[in-house]
């Protein structure tokens, strides 16, 4: 493919939109992660951690009864909901706090939508004793005071970011802001595989061992490859990690779901792929939902972890190249889901997740009985437990 | 590259023939509304600015402290648009064809619409040149090419921790004038500069003085004792955004004070640019 030949392009998409100010600070984190990418001994102090402490590798687990339950492909669950956090968001945390300690860095900041990003940012800072300091919308700071709690403890500063929407888009400009006037001490931890260049590629190499790990378990219980991998998308690290390594094998199907909301013909969803177009916003070229004039809208969705009005450029560029998929799932379809899942397996996942779930829910016929499918479960549901019991009360759903 | 000769650079040489440092002024466009800011804008030339940069809002501005964040939100609320900003631009150059107008904004308002949509509107309402804070030289290319065909003037910003070799590059696809950042941080008043601030302007000018174009320190200025320590350290400008932005807050119920106020100001600030060696 002729498309890599810029670092940091995928296609039109990615780049590095953002103040000069922040451009010395990128290329040393560039140059630093293209070093120890290449450095054995921190690719060993990385693989200990995710080990050790993460609890890597995660489980594939032929889900027997979900299998039974909707008659179609075999369905293999990725277990990142087992991983130590609850989520996939550690893979990235521990990677770059390690890398922010080599560059002698002293200080992180991070954004956080629900709280994920940002419990992971500061268990890996807790590991490495750095200072964090964690942005999260005054809006989130209030509907996940438990999260913040949790940071709290493990000795991180939560701001409530006030301004703009008062959520995840707000955070992150926020930080961006920080950012911009520490930038001498600072590392950004960025949560997913969006922002300037090199985060959306170097995010992505820290998430990729969903993918690797995918590849070599599914090789033991089906000697082949899968038929599909199908992740949730808001920003999209766990689904760029799921995906990546099958982009070179044309016949695994790759499906991205994006979060459909209340119904993408409405105001309220996240569905960037379907709903948005090219712009340029949080310092990379991609799909975000905006107006006519390119003000960037707000998105929503009942997941927080998906409630982001962007998506990480290569999304981008794989669904202009068709090589990936971004189907989308309601609010109220992914509910089923998660409700589905727990029933048949025991396995309560994160909302983010059950949007995956959902998907071959919904699905299950346009895939072969022999098929072998896996859906990526990229955290658990323990969070969403109130958010769940209040929908059911409001809707009398079940 | 060829360079044609633009409003902005012909200003800067102007002022300097006059032995005159350029005094910029940034005004959020529809804040608190669009016909006030107009006025704000007719009244900040009558009392001395020399050339305009107008803010046209933008939903995330990354770059921006407080104050112009929230003037921002305030004209999104009342639906101002891009167009808006543009077509007050064209009724301001009606008026003061000679004063030129740099359009200051986030790049998605410039690139999300397609075939250079923005900036061609732009140059029919007389806009002179862009700033583009979130746009960075290696992305450029077809903006560059765009605004050349179109005469618009460039502006790049430079930081404090930009190193020579950018600066170089920065300096040289800058038709305008380069925008000297003068801290680590966003927009908005500084309660003190650092020395590193007026080291970083004097190297700066090195290499922009070299090249031949204007330098202009904008972030955090907020008294002429500011401007003059910028003046001081060999700036050919100074740019006003945030404390103008602020008058302008403070006196949004009385609109005749809120431009008395605006004029004592620029006056002070022009007494600065005027006094130099």
């Amino acid at each position: 493919m002729k498309t890599k030949s810029v670092p940091g392009k995928f296609g039109i998409y990615g780049g590095r939109y953002v103040p000069e100010t922040l451009v010395p600070a990128l290329e040393e984190l560039e140059k630093s992660y293209m070093k120890l990418k290449k450095d054995k001994n921190f690719q060993k102090e990385l693989s200990y951690l995710l080990k050790n402490f993460a609890g890597r590798p995660t489980e594939l687990y032929f889900a027997a009864n979900f299998t039974k339950k909707l008659n179609g492909p075999k369905i293999f669950l990725k277990r990142e909901d087992l991983l130590h956090s609850g989520a996939h968001k550690i893979n990235n945390t521990l990677g770059q706090a390690l890398i922010a300690v080599k560059m002698g860095k002293t200080r992180i900041i991070a954004e956080t939508g629900a709280g994920q990003h940002g419990v992971a940012t500061a268990i890996a800072c807790a590991v490495f004793g750095l200072k964090s300091e964690i942005y999260m919308g005054a809006k989130d700071v209030e509907r996940q005071q438990l999260n913040v709690f949790r940071m709290e403890i493990m000795n991180s500063v939560v701001h409530a970011v006030e301004s703009g929407s008062k959520t995840l888009k707000d955070a992150i400009n926020e930080a961006l802001r920080d950012w911009i006037a520490n930038v001498n001490d600072t590392h950004y931890l960025i949560g997913s595989v969006m922002g300037p260049h090199p985060f959306p590629t170097m995010v992505r190499d820290f998430q990729s061992v969903i993918g690797k790990e995918i590849k070599k378990q599914m090789y033991v219980l089906t000697k082949g490859l899968p038929d599909a991998v199908i992740a949730c998308v808001g920003g999209g690290s766990n689904a760029i990690g799921t995906f990546h390594p099958f982009i070179e094998y044309k016949d695994v199907k790759l499906i991205g779901v994006e979060a459909g909301g209340k119904g993408v013909n409405t105001e309220y969803h996240a569905a960037t792929i379907s709903k948005g177009r090219t712009g340029i916003f949080h310092g990379m070229q991609s799909y975000f939902l905006q107006d006519n004039n390119g003000q960037i809208r707000e998105a929503h969705s009942i997941s927080a972890g998906l409630d982001y009005p962007g998506i990480g450029p290569e999304h981008a560029h794989l669904h202009d190249t068709k090589r990936a998929f971004y189907p989308r799932v309601t609010d109220k379809e992914a509910i089923k889901g998660f409700l589905e899942l727990s029933k048949t397996e025991g396995i309560i996942p994160a909302l983010e997740s059950s949007h995956a779930i959902a998907y071959l829910m919904k699905n299950a016929n346009d895939f072969k009985k022999d098929d072998n499918v896996v859906i990526t479960v990229s955290g658990r549901g323990d969070k969403d437990l109130q958010i769940i019991q209040k929908f059911i009360k409001e809707t009398s759903f079940s | 590259m060829k360079e044609k000769i633009n409003k902005v650079i012909s200003k800067f040489s102007d002022l300097r023939k006059n032995n005159e440092k350029a005094l910029i002024t940034y005004v959020v466009a529809g804040y608190p509304d669009i016909d006030t800011s107009r006025l704000i804008i007719e009244n900040l030339i009558e009392h001395g600015a020399d050339i305009v940069e107008v803010g046209i809002p933008f939903s995330d501005p990354m770059a921006d402290g407080p104050i112009i964040q929230k003037a921002f939100a305030h004209a999104l609320e009342k639906n101002v648009t891009p167009d808006d900003c543009l077509k007050m631009i064209n009724l301001i150059k009606s008026k003061y064809s000679q004063v030129p107008i740099l359009v200051m904004t986030y790049s998605n308002i410039i690139f999300s619409r397609k075939d250079a949509k923005f900036l061609k509107t732009a140059v029919s309402c007389g806009v002179d040149g862009l700033i583009v804070p979130d746009l960075t030289f290696e992305e450029a290319e077809n903006y560059l090419k765009v605004a050349e065909d179109l005469n618009l003037a460039t502006v790049f910003l430079a930081a404090p921790n930009t190193d020579s070799k950018r600066l170089a590059k920065i300096t040289s696809i800058s038709t305008g004038f380069v925008y000297m950042v003068s801290v680590y941080g966003i927009t908005g008043s500084r309660n003190q500069f650092e020395k590193y601030t007026f080291d970083s302007i004097r190297r700066t000018l090195t290499t922009t003085s070299k090249l031949g174009k204007p330098l202009a320190v904008g972030f955090g200025i907020s008294s002429a004792q500011d401007a003059a320590k910028m003046i001081e350290a060999g700036a050919d400008g100074i740019i006003i955004g945030s404390s103008l932005t602020k008058i302008v807050s403070d006196f949004s119920d009385d609109k005749s004070q809120m431009l008395k106020s605006l004029g004592a100001f620029i006056e002070q600030m022009k007494r600065v640019c005027k006094i130099t060696n």
